[in-house]
């Protein structure tokens, strides 16, 4: 059966730099992928050919089987992948509705030419998956500037889901967080794999990947360094990987 | 969620040094919101007290049909500082607009009057009003292409089209004159009011009755005046699109934030574009009204800070120049509450020097509100 994403022998090079190496994964309905590397190792570039950002050298991307071609985030997004980034990209100053249908308000006609942004039906709308995702915000008319940093977390994935996400790639979703916000997000996450989502994560916290991946890839210099189901894995074995077996050999001897 | 949210009240203690107590109360929180609002109306009684002439509906109509070009300016400028910009080209983009109108109908009115295939005096307004429209559209093409495609700062953009605007203008009515010589039937439109109430014989519409001359037109009760149905149509517009349209929704968003915007498929450069060109036409439509209701074109002068008044305005109405945040209807008090210090003032006899410190200190309370209540308006 075919991957639900798969991207096969991806090769990017920033003039002498190659950033990304031959590198292929894959991501399945419902699995969570933990992306992990030390700085440079190549995730983020990585994730920026998976969601539009750079173009791969070389390599090709499969969507269900089907070759696909993504020349630009509108691209990715319209294949269903999603790229929540660090700073989230929620305009502070509006509230909750307005965010998650940012760019794709619902309008309704008034008068029976005048298109108005139909805010009642966007504010119902963003209750039902914000419910579904089991996400508790008292009010959605607060503006996000208002919201803790896991709410914003957690408006910045419902938009990406309402849009029919199929893939989600969080770029360190947890870094800018508390320990009990940590905790909640990585709870959605864990509840976004039950629907069926497959999704992909960058992460330094091991206790974030241990806690939540199925599977770990780890990056180093461009390469693929070795991939584990988490199961069968331990925090030492990932981090020799990340660091480098020769390192941790000769600490060992 | 919700345990971790941090609540209003919880952001006002930070946020407001000495605030105390009351600003945390329903009462607190309007006043500050309503700050302007409240204080229009302690000016209103103060002048009203202060003086006789004051509160007179003849004054309280001067004070809006002298205000057009200033409602008109605030609410452009409003549109520009929401998406986090600045546009100083608005003052002279309203006096290239007056001139250019007035030149326009000078020339064909002076060419075709009287003589043999006259152009009616209808057709002479239209050219010039098309013209100085048309123009008027030219500055804030140049100030949103340049902001968006050269990425030159709005505020340097906007200086470069507030000088060039002011030359051509200047260049336009020889120097410092005022251009005369437009037909008279423009002030009909720019001064007339709605409803004209004689009370012991007549009530009539849009003109005075006939036998009322000019020297006895102050037996005439005169209500509305039309600039206000101008005033009124383009605040309720604007307001409209502001608050009720995805073109507004995507003002506020590339105000709030420019990256979020770009990200979720707004086309931000086309935006900001029509931004300064729908700032700068609404700013050649005060510039014509100004020629309507004074039938000479009028150059803006220097020192006139026009649209210096304009962003005092939009201030003290809640705007935030660092974008995301205001509203048409604030904007409107912050003109009103100009303009009534101005005329309040002038009427009480009090030396125009005070207006300048009357401003300065508004504005200084409005970005202390602004910084102290950043989730008010």
């Amino acid at each position: 059966m075919a991957h639900l994403l798969e991207a096969k022998n991806i090769t990017k090079r920033f003039g002498g730099l190659t950033a990304v190496d031959n590198v292929s994964f894959h991501v399945d309905e419902g699995e969570v992928v933990a992306l992990v590397g030390d700085n440079g190792a190549g995730k983020s570039t990585l994730i920026k050919i998976i969601s539009g950002v750079h173009k791969p050298d070389e390599g090709e991307i499969f969507l269900n089987g089907q070759e696909i071609h993504i020349d630009s985030p509108i691209d990715a997004i319209s294949h269903g992948i999603e790229t929540i980034y660090q700073d989230l990209a929620l305009a502070e100053n509006m509230d909750v509705p307005s965010n998650i249908f940012l760019g794709r308000e619902r309008t309704k006609k008034i008068l029976g030419f005048v298109n108005v942004v139909d805010y009642e039906h966007m504010s119902s709308e963003s209750r039902k998956v914000l419910d579904r995702l089991d996400i508790r915000i008292p009010s959605l008319k607060s503006n996000i500037r208002n919201l803790s940093g896991g709410q914003r977390q957690a408006v910045a994935i419902s938009r990406s889901i309402y849009w029919n996400a199929k893939v989600l790639i969080m770029d360190e979703p947890t870094a800018a967080l508390g320990i009990s916000e940590q905790k909640k997000v990585l709870e959605l996450v864990s509840s976004l794999r039950k629907q069926g989502i497959a999704i992909i994560i960058i992460s330094h916290q091991m206790y974030d990947v241990f806690s939540v991946a199925d599977r770990i890839i780890v990056m180093r210099r461009g390469i693929k360094a070795g991939e584990r189901l988490v199961k069968d894995t331990s925090t030492e074995e990932i981090v020799s990987l990340i660091v480098g077996a020769e390192s941790v050999e000769k600490r060992s001897q | 969620m919700a345990a971790e949210s941090t609540s209003n009240g919880e952001r006002l203690k930070q946020g407001a040094p000495g605030g105390g107590g009351f600003f945390q109360t329903a009462i607190g929180r309007f006043s500050a919101r309503n700050w302007a609002l409240i204080f229009l109306f302690i000016m209103i009684v103060i002048f009203s007290l202060g003086s006789s002439g004051f509160f007179d509906i003849v004054n309280f109509q001067n004070i809006i049909h002298l205000s057009t070009g200033a409602f008109l300016l605030a609410a452009a400028e409003l549109l520009v500082v929401i998406t986090g910009g600045i546009d100083l080209s608005i003052g002279y983009v309203y006096g290239l607009s007056s001139v250019l109108g007035a030149k326009v109908m000078q020339i064909l009115y002076a060419g075709g009057a009287g003589g043999a295939g006259s152009m009616p005096v209808w057709q002479v307004i239209a050219l010039g009003c098309l013209a100085a429209l048309s123009v008027s559209i030219l500055p804030g093409l140049a100030n949103g292409v340049l902001v968006t495609r050269f990425r030159v700062p709005p505020f340097i953009a906007t200086m470069g089209m507030w000088g060039i605007c002011n030359g051509i203008t200047l260049f336009l009515a020889d120097g410092f004159m005022p251009v005369m010589g437009a037909p008279s039937e423009i002030n009909a439109i720019g001064n007339s009011y709605f409803l004209y109430i004689d009370p012991s014989k007549s009530i009539s519409f849009f003109a005075k009755p006939s036998y009322i001359t000019q020297a006895n037109i102050r037996s005439v009760l005169r209500l509305v005046p039309n600039s206000l149905f101008l005033s009124l149509a383009v605040l309720l517009v604007l307001g409209f699109v502001l608050g009720r349209t995805r073109f507004g929704k995507h003002t506020y968003a590339i105000g709030g934030s420019m990256d979020a915007a770009i990200r979720s498929g707004i086309n931000v450069n086309r935006h900001l574009v029509m931004i300064y060109v729908i700032a700068s036409f609404v700013s050649g439509v005060a510039g014509l009204f100004n020629l309507f209701q004074t039938g000479i074109g009028n150059y803006t002068p220097s020192g006139a800070n026009y649209e210096l008044m304009a962003v005092a305005a939009v201030v003290i109405g809640g705007a935030s120049l660092t974008g995301g945040k205001g509203r048409i209807l604030g904007t409107a008090v912050g003109v009103l509450v100009l303009a009534v210090l101005e005329n309040g003032l002038q009427i009480i006899g009090v030396s125009a020097f005070y207006r300048y410190i009357g401003v300065g200190v508004l504005l200084t309370i409005a970005v202390i509100i602004d910084r102290a209540f950043p989730d008010l308006f």
